[in-house]
């Protein structure tokens, strides 16, 4: 490894003696080789040297990253839960490809009761019917408490299981277990997006009120599209007094920027549930302003507008707005950063040349200097933007019921409705979205501008 | 003669904001106090070197300019430092109670910080001998919770490190193939939400069974660190001149002795700023180990996420004091690593 940088260009001086009189002859270093040849080695050498250095931690980040992403998506379409738990039935299903709803076939409910029998011996009755009862609410029990009693079923099976409950013969429930049948399904990716499929494979729109996903969807969207446009709102003025300050002063003023940036989120989430509870310290200050409070001057119109309680406070945390304030907050010096960077680069001449054209002071900033700073809004929205969609931490702290975004419902269905494939296939929608926006990102304003501080 | 009329206005701004700052406290007003402040002594004070052929007209525009510039930074700020007074409140409040308005000795303690020590001991309330210090180091929450932040943190900051200066010395080669590509795919974890992240290692790890390890935490966190390292390291190579490599090679030195005596000593600030934000991430991250961690790897960003949900006390905010504290010092290093990069490659000429 030691030298074979100098190995790579082999002969570099003796190259000038190679430039002999005889010009057509083809150029070559000195042990013959043809200098094309030789070059391109030398340039193949190093870009495989290049290469080599980034491999380990590409390896890494295959492991780490790569598969488990690959494992989600996996996740999103196969669920073995009912297959590999009910081997005999899904058999039958196998076999009997033209039935469809409450088989008259002896063997389907033989196949059922023995598979049934198994769960209990092996308790995967739970399993089963949870995979079930994604698909249709309430079968969960169905299939404990016939597991319970499955030994003591003896034939003929099928008014057996019957008589055991009558939910057997129901149409729906053969539907969803012909299709839980298959490991492989669409139904996870269907449920996010608030769809059903009937039986017969026929796909619909769920009811009204079960309706969750793609409405928490678009909560997310208009959501992080506020957060962004307030953040550009509130970076543009300071990016702007950061880049025209003194150095000096500027540089002091940075750290208000920075030190949020370095701060914990934890820590900030923390303070901002401080500030904004009923009893926190922004209420609080309101009520010592006698703004609010019992008998504050503005009381009254908050009450007529349904923005106070029942203490004259604003109700400013476990809904929208905290989840909104607090996230600006978080995400602003992720705006600032971009802005300020390309705002230092515009020239000050510039704007002094308008206005001693006759420009007034709005005329030269809206085509003068607001045209420049374009490319900074741009990086700084698209990565506000980005970021705020796959928030979790904040919304989860403050936002109540109604200030979650979708990353929220994600962790739900993992830590505690234990419906993972459901999670993979919200997390998989979801991905897909930021990659699109990653790859815009990319396009427009290139990650090797991505800067940090 | 302008010049000197516009400069007293603004530092008797500053003047009559202090002033009324010092009189609305005695009344407890603080408040009111801090808007006048606020509304006049700062952009008064800021405009003061405005130049002499000012009009009325920009003059006014200069103070709304500032008095908004102000209240932004405010809205930084403010979030971040009022943990701090708050986390001496000797009640049980999350806000300023009118004792500490008034500041009253009795309205502060330090009991919260006491507790970040006592909470989870065996018998908290024993007399503080060699025996309480040991319980404590042994089983407080909060202490527990520290220490595995730290090796989790550190692990995986040395692992992210190493392996992101490597890659990014090879990122920043131009002969290096799939560049723009290979450069996305790491960069990409600080992009991708945290909860797919956190999910599909859920998945990944109960397969191979790392979950509820060290192991698992530490490398998943070494992940996130990554994009930091490059970023912060790609940015010192920019510009850097490779003759210097060049010039050490042909002097002789192998490809090791050219690392450590030319390249490493140039590009050390920003390996260490980049480890800095790897240990940042490392250490403030709380999604992934809520995913894949059991109890025995509980962080402190874990035990904080506990404490909000669960029962929450000015304890968290002593910690949040200690953790802005902490962000302080770590700031100022990247400052003071960033301002000596720009030095050094002030030097190298190209």
């Amino acid at each position: 490894m030691t030298d074979t940088s100098a190995a790579s260009l082999p002969g570099g001086s003796p190259m000038a003696e190679s430039l002999s009189p005889t010009v057509d002859a083809p150029l070559t270093t000195v042990d013959g080789t043809p200098l094309r040849e030789a070059l391109h080695k030398a340039e193949r050498q190093k870009r495989w040297r290049a290469f080599l250095l980034v491999v380990p931690l590409l390896l890494f980040v295959l492991i780490t990253f790569v598969t488990p992403i690959a494992k989600l998506l996996q996740q999103s379409i196969y669920n073995d839960d009912f297959s590999s738990n009910m081997p005999n039935l899904s058999q039958w299903f196998v076999e009997n490809p033209d039935s469809f709803g409450v088989p008259q076939d002896e063997a389907a409910f033989e196949a059922l009761v023995l598979d049934l029998q198994t769960a209990r011996e092996n308790r995967t009755q739970g399993q089963i019917g949870t995979r079930v009862n994604y698909d249709l609410s309430g079968s969960r029990s169905l299939f404990t408490k016939s597991a319970r009693r499955a030994a003591r079923i003896e034939a003929p099976y099928r008014e057996a299981i019957l008589d055991l409950d009558k939910r057997w013969g129901e149409d729906d429930l053969w539907g969803v277990m012909r299709r839980a049948s298959s490991a492989y399904s669409s139904s996870f990716y269907l449920k996010s997006l608030d769809l059903a499929q009937t039986p017969d494979g026929e796909i619909y729109q769920v009811d009204k009120k079960q309706q969750i996903y793609v409405d928490l969807f678009w909560r997310t969207v208009w959501m992080s599209a506020l957060i962004t446009g307030l953040c550009l709102l509130l970076a543009f003025p300071i990016a702007h007094m950061l880049a025209t300050l003194p150095l000096r002063y500027s540089n002091l003023l940075m750290i208000m920027v920075l030190l949020p940036f370095w701060t914990s989120l934890l820590v900030r989430t923390t303070s901002w549930i401080a500030l904004l509870q009923s009893q926190g310290v922004l209420n609080d200050l309101f009520v010592s302003l006698g703004l609010i409070g019992t008998e504050g001057v503005l009381t009254g119109m908050l009450d007529s507008l349904g923005m106070a309680d029942r203490e004259g406070r604003i109700p400013l945390m476990y809904n929208q707005a905290g989840t909104i304030i607090a996230m600006t907050h978080i995400l602003l010096p992720f705006m600032v950063l971009p802005l300020y960077s390309v705002m230092k680069t515009i020239p000050p001449t510039y704007m002094r040349a308008a206005r001693s054209l006759g420009a007034t002071q709005f005329t030269a900033f809206n085509k003068i200097y607001f045209p420049q700073t374009v490319p900074g809004i741009g990086a700084g929205a698209l990565l506000v933007f980005i970021l705020a969609m796959g928030y979790y931490i904040t919304p989860a702290l403050v936002g109540g019921a109604k200030g979650t975004l979708i990353s929220n419902i994600i962790a739900e269905a993992m830590l505690n409705w234990y419906n993972w494939s459901l999670a993979a296939a919200l997390g998989a929608l979801l991905l897909a979205g930021v990659l699109v926006l990653y790859w815009l990102y990319d396009r427009i304003v290139g990650i090797d501008n991505m800067k940090l501080g | 003669m302008t010049k000197i009329v516009s400069r007293f206005t603004g530092l008797g701004g500053l003047v009559l904001g202090l002033f009324t700052l010092t009189v609305f406290a005695g009344t407890g007003s603080l408040g009111i106090a801090f808007s006048l402040f606020l509304v006049f002594g700062i952009p008064l004070w800021a405009m003061s070197d405005l130049p002499a052929y000012a009009t009325r007209g920009s003059w006014f525009w200069n103070y709304v300019y500032t008095l908004i510039c102000t209240l932004i930074f405010l809205f930084l700020i403010a979030p971040v430092l009022v943990v701090i007074p708050l986390s001496f409140n000797a009640e049980p409040y999350f806000t300023f109670t009118q004792k500490m308005l008034s500041f009253d000795p009795d309205g502060y303690s330090l009991r919260w910080y006491d507790n970040i020590l006592k909470f989870g001991m065996l018998a908290p309330d024993a007399p503080r001998d060699s025996s309480w210090f040991a319980d404590m180091w042994a089983n407080a929450q909060w202490i527990r919770a520290a220490k595995n932040s730290v090796i989790i943190g550190i692990f995986s900051t040395i692992l992210a490190t190493t392996l992101g200066t490597l890659a990014a010395l090879g990122l920043s080669r131009p002969e290096m193939p799939y560049r723009r590509t290979i450069m996305a795919v790491l960069i990409s974890p600080m992009i991708v939400p945290l909860v797919i992240v956190a999910t599909g290692l859920f998945f990944f790890y109960s397969d191979i069974g790392l979950a509820h390890t060290y192991v698992g935490v530490i490398m998943a966190h070494a992940t996130l660190g990554i994009p930091f390292v490059i970023i912060t390291v790609t940015a010192t190579l920019v510009g850097f001149d490779h003759s210097l490599t060049r010039a050490a090679q042909s002097l002789g030195a192998n490809d090791w002795t050219t690392f450590r005596q030319v390249i490493l000593p140039l590009i050390l600030p920003g390996v260490i700023s980049g480890a800095l934000f790897a240990f940042v991430t490392s250490f403030d991250e709380v999604v992934v180990v809520l995913f894949v961690a059991s109890f025995d790897q509980q962080t402190i960003p874990r035990q904080m996420w506990n404490g909000i949900r669960e029962q929450i006390s000015p304890t968290i905010l002593a910690v949040a004091t200690i953790l802005v504290l902490i962000s302080v010092a770590l700031l100022a290093t990247v400052e003071l690593l960033r301002r000596r990069s720009e030095r050094l490659r002030g030097l190298s000429p190209g």
